[in-house]
């Protein structure tokens, strides 16, 4: 693989000549609130338009201003768009952390730094490229208050130079960035670029062995954020109620959809809102605001993240016994308690799905793609008005926040289906229901809305323990037959869950199991163990909780199964614990990272040859 | 609902209802509880008035206070929530269907202790609903322990000295943002009747506290919510006369001694003046008012604030006339063209 291609052991002089194409990580450190995020999304788009995969990752403070930041950019003609551990390009702008960044890099690395930091001295196995920033950007920048934002552009051209990055496609990537409204700003920072560029050229000769070269590999695709999609899914699912608080890494979804629907949610002869967006005064609120709106008959939302699924519990608790359908969007930070608010981890796992006291149980969709951020988003709304319940869309801050390439999302084939609920006229027919009682043997019962102008609509909606009629009993009876048919109901959700994507390999005696986005990192791990340990690994991607047939299925046909969390307890594990045999619990092996940065590819691969005692 | 009246010809409304179709499930709670004379308000008022039950949405928190819901209105439907949140769940039931009239019954702890920030939060948005404070200063249902309402000085029942100052709900409301803000006792009929009927016309947040005493546990002597206390302490501050909007106004009001306030819905509240100088459409003479009660300790009843001009949160919404909720897909789900321009845009 590509970080094996490179690594010379004797200090550099002069070409290496290897050369790594389309195959490499190029890192940004620098000063969160200095602007560089439009520099390093200009940089990525770039690449990605001359059709090379790409992602982005951005390891950020949980601060405004004044603390490091890293932006990751992997290219991968393989089209690995998981995070690589090792750093081949370091663009090191922050004086705070440039000397550790550069000591932490692989032997071969090149690094391109801001002269005074005079950085060259610390190493003799990487290749360095020393630019004076700030002789470069007063020329082009005269206005000394803008320097500080227009400086990190430079990079960009002193990289495209370096990298062989097409300048056109920067040019284009840096005027999409700004758009038409920016083209001052845009022309600004263009010509810091190009000096950038021209300063490279004129200064450097490439040493090192990374550059881009044209592939034709992302024609059609998008550029998105998972909070992005998932907003996009909701605003097509046919959202009516939105409630929120902000908090991250959830923030940013529901900003996302208020752009949208002020956009494409109006009705166009009216100029009226066909919807509601409403931030709460807190988590508790929100949710309950998301409840009492599902109640009524909209398609209600909320997002958030654990310290927000914390407060909700009590809430979520009356959604599940009251039978209230609500989507809830839970992007995973890295708890517990305030925790690492800007970092990544699946660490809600147990909790969200036992959300709330007593015998509760809730239904769990995993996206790990863009793509599915989109479609699971659509499916929730759907899945939570068929089974009258709170429905978690899970995603984490890795996938919520960072760009990741995608196809284009398709539009909705299906119509929209709202479930159960009985309008004057069906009562009319059937003269009268009873509001929790199973007619349909899945446990779901038929519901109606306030407002249903009819003698035999009402029904009393109490957390208290509820008859079929939804009257008040303490009746034992009563209560256990509610709690079954509850329990019946969840066994009905199991066969209409999303199903898991499983990847058999031929002779495989050991196996994956996966959510969200581990993905990428196992899917690199399995070619990794094939190509250089000769491993077959067969893998098997959760996409919902409750687990299907599948899943068991899947455990018995390997000797070991490596259950996958990015979590410190094996949470996913634990959640399989609660239900399965002893005979399969003793195939799995528990896998785990929970550092808070993106799991990636060699993490993995470490982790099972040691188990495996390799 | 069935009805077993027998003739002479049927008492109805203007909707062709009987009072009877008004009322909910047998109550439960103790006899002589003021919460039960509240019910019996609400009951009389809706018929009186001729609302449609199917129309209204009731809501409740977690407490005696709250049960109450279930034991009127049995044609509409009632939602008993979680302990002091329900001004969220009413919020997003009006949000998905603001044709809905919503009717929330609360306590003191529900309200001023728990539920506090809620109540604060829909004040602020002058949500419009009816939002009634059942306000007997202690915990029922856990057995006497004091709310957040209970007086400096008052007693429990076992004697412990409550104190801290109380919240006034109604001082609260009106400082900021509900528009309709009243404050009544349980025992006296014709005043509450006037207060909810003008809160079932009233376009915006109604806050009404009633002082409704608890019989079991917080009736006694040292108490400042029991039926005594209000004896004692209760100022009356007005005469109230409701008349809807689909009866004629054939009285002619005399200049100056009425304050004659017309309601959203074309209704007429007249608050006539009794003992003192007082104006409730002026917000800060009444929290004047209310401080120096406080400290001679009487109890002000009445209309405490009425504005009928501000917008409702719902309007600041920018909504249709229907339900959103309801919306068929065409409306809620953009076209293909939408979806092809937002993929545009990423590309």
């Amino acid at each position: 693989m590509s970080t094996l291609e490179v690594s010379p052991d004797e200090p550099l002089s002069g070409q290496s000549g290897h050369s790594v194409v389309n195959d490499f990580s190029i890192q940004v450190a620098t000063v969160n609130g200095s602007g560089s995020q439009t520099a390093n999304s200009v940089l990525m788009r770039a690449i990605f338009q001359m059709g090379v995969p790409v992602s982005g990752k951005n390891m950020f403070p949980s601060n405004i201003a004044g603390l490091p930041t890293w932006f990751t950019i992997r290219a991968s003609r393989h089209g690995y768009i998981g995070r690589r551990k090792e750093i081949d390009f370091l663009v090191a702008m922050n004086p705070e952390t440039a000397r550790e960044d550069v000591m932490n890099l692989e032997s071969g690395a090149a690094v391109v730094y801001d002269e005074p930091l005079k950085l060259s001295e610390l190493r003799s196995d990487v290749y360095f490229y020393p630019v004076p920033f700030d002789k470069l950007v007063a020329p082009v920048c005269p206005e000394a208050k803008l320097r500080k934002l227009v400086r990190n552009m430079i990079y960009d051209g002193v990289v495209a130079q370096l990298l062989a990055v097409e300048m056109d496609e920067v040019h284009k990537a840096l005027v999409k960035q700004f758009g038409k409204r920016k083209a001052k700003a845009a022309e600004l920072n263009w010509g810091a670029c190009k000096a950038g560029f021209d300063y490279a050229a004129r200064s450097f000769t490439k040493s090192d062995p990374y550059r881009v070269a044209r592939m034709n590999a992302t024609a059609g695709k998008i550029i998105v954020d998972g909070n992005s999609a998932c907003a996009l899914g909701a605003m097509f699912a046919g959202v009516t109620v939105v409630t929120w608080y902000p908090i991250t890494p959830s923030s940013s979804l529901v900003e996302s959809l208020i752009g949208y629907m002020k956009r494409f949610r109006h009705d166009p002869e009216t100029g009226k809102a066909t919807y509601a967006i409403v931030q709460a005064e807190d988590e508790l609120a929100s949710i309950g605001m998301a409840l009492g709106a599902g109640w009524a008959g909209a398609r209600s939302m909320t997002a958030t993240a654990g310290p927000g699924i914390s407060l909700m519990s009590e809430f979520v608790g009356l959604g599940y016994y009251a039978e209230i359908p609500a989507v809830i969007f839970n992007v995973e930070r890295v708890g517990p308690s305030t925790g690492l608010p800007t970092r990544t981890q699946q660490g809600d796992l147990l909790s969200t799905a036992l959300l709330s006291h007593g015998d509760t149980k809730h239904p769990m969709f995993f996206p790990s793609s863009c793509e599915e951020c989109f479609s699971m988003a659509i499916d929730a709304f759907d899945f939570a008005e068929r089974f009258q319940t709170p429905v978690f869309v899970m995603t984490d801050l890795d996938l919520g926040m960072n760009n990741w390439m995608a196809d284009p999302f398709p539009y909705p084939e299906k119509p929209i289906r709202r479930g159960k609920v009985l309008t004057a006229e069906d009562l009319d027919k059937i003269g009268g229901f009873a509001r929790y009682k199973d007619v349909d043997g899945d446990g779901v019962g038929y519901r109606t809305l306030p407002g249903t102008n009819h003698p035999a609509a009402s029904y009393f909606t109490r957390g208290s323990g509820h008859n079929e009629k939804a009257q008040y009993t303490e009746r034992e009876d009563d209560y256990i037959h509610n709690m079954d048919r509850l329990a019946h109901k969840f066994e009905a959700m199991r066969r209409h869950v999303p199903e898991p994507v499983v990847r058999m390999a031929e002779k495989a005696r050991i196996g994956f199991v996966a959510l969200g986005t581990s993905d990428y990192a196992v899917r690199e791990s399995c070619d990794q163990l094939k190509s250089e340990y000769d491993i077959d690994a067969s893998y098997l991607r959760l996409r919902a909780y409750p687990f299907t047939d599948r899943l068991q299925d899947f455990i018995r046909r390997h000797e070991r199964v490596y259950v996958v969390d990015q979590n410190r307890d094996a949470q996913l594990l634990g959640l399989m614990r609660l239900e399965f045999d002893a005979d399969l619990i003793a195939r799995l092996r528990s896998l785990r990272y929970y550092g808070g940065l993106p799991l990636d590819a060699r993490t993995v691969t470490d982790e099972v040859l040691k188990q495996e005692g390799k | 609902m069935s009805s077993t009246v027998t003739p002479p010809p049927r008492k109805m409304n203007r909707l062709g209802l009987e009072v009877l179709q008004y009322k909910g499930s047998k109550t439960t709670l103790c006899a002589g509880c003021g919460h039960n004379s509240v019910s019996e308000r609400i009951v009389e008022c809706f018929y009186e008035l001729g609302v449609n039950p199917y129309t209204v949405a009731k809501f409740s928190g977690i407490g005696c206070s709250s049960k109450s819901p279930a034991y009127f209105l049995g044609l509409s439907h009632g939602f008993n929530s979680v302990h002091g949140r329900m001004p969220s769940i009413a919020t997003g039931a009006l949000l998905a269907n603001a044709t809905l009239l919503g009717i929330g019954v609360t306590g003191d702890g529900d309200t001023a202790s728990i539920g506090i920030g809620q109540f604060m939060h829909l004040v602020r948005r002058n949500l419009p609903m009816i939002y009634v404070i059942e306000n007997n200063g202690v915990y029922g249902l856990t057995k006497g322990q004091f709310s957040a309402t209970a007086d400096v000085g008052s007693t429990l029942k076992t004697g412990v000295h409550n104190e801290l100052p109380p919240f006034d709900c109604c001082a609260l409301a009106l400082k900021w943002g509900a528009t309709f803000v009243a404050r009544s006792f349980s025992g006296d009929k014709r005043q509450l009747q006037a207060i909810l009927k003008a809160a079932i016309a009233h376009h915006g947040l109604s806050v009404i506290d009633v002082i409704s005493p608890c019989v079991t546990f917080n009736d006694h002597e040292g108490s400042t919510k029991s039926y005594a206390y209000m004896k004692e302490h209760e100022e009356v501050l007005q005469e109230l006369d409701f008349v809807p909007a689909f009866e004629d106004i054939t009285v002619e009001i005399p200049e100056g001694e009425v304050l004659d306030v017309q309601m959203h819905d074309g209704s007429h509240l007249r608050i006539r003046k009794l003992h003192r100088d007082f104006n409730p459409t002026d917000r800060l003479a009444t929290l004047a008012a209310l401080e120096d009660a406080e400290a001679k300790e009487e109890v002000l009843t009445g209309v405490l604030y009425v504005n009928t001009s501000k917008p409702t949160f719902l309007e600041l919404l920018n909504l249709g006339d229907a339900p959103i909720a309801t919306l068929p897909e065409s409306k809620v789900r953009p076209p293909k063209a939408a979806l092809d321009e937002a993929m545009d845009e990423l590309r």
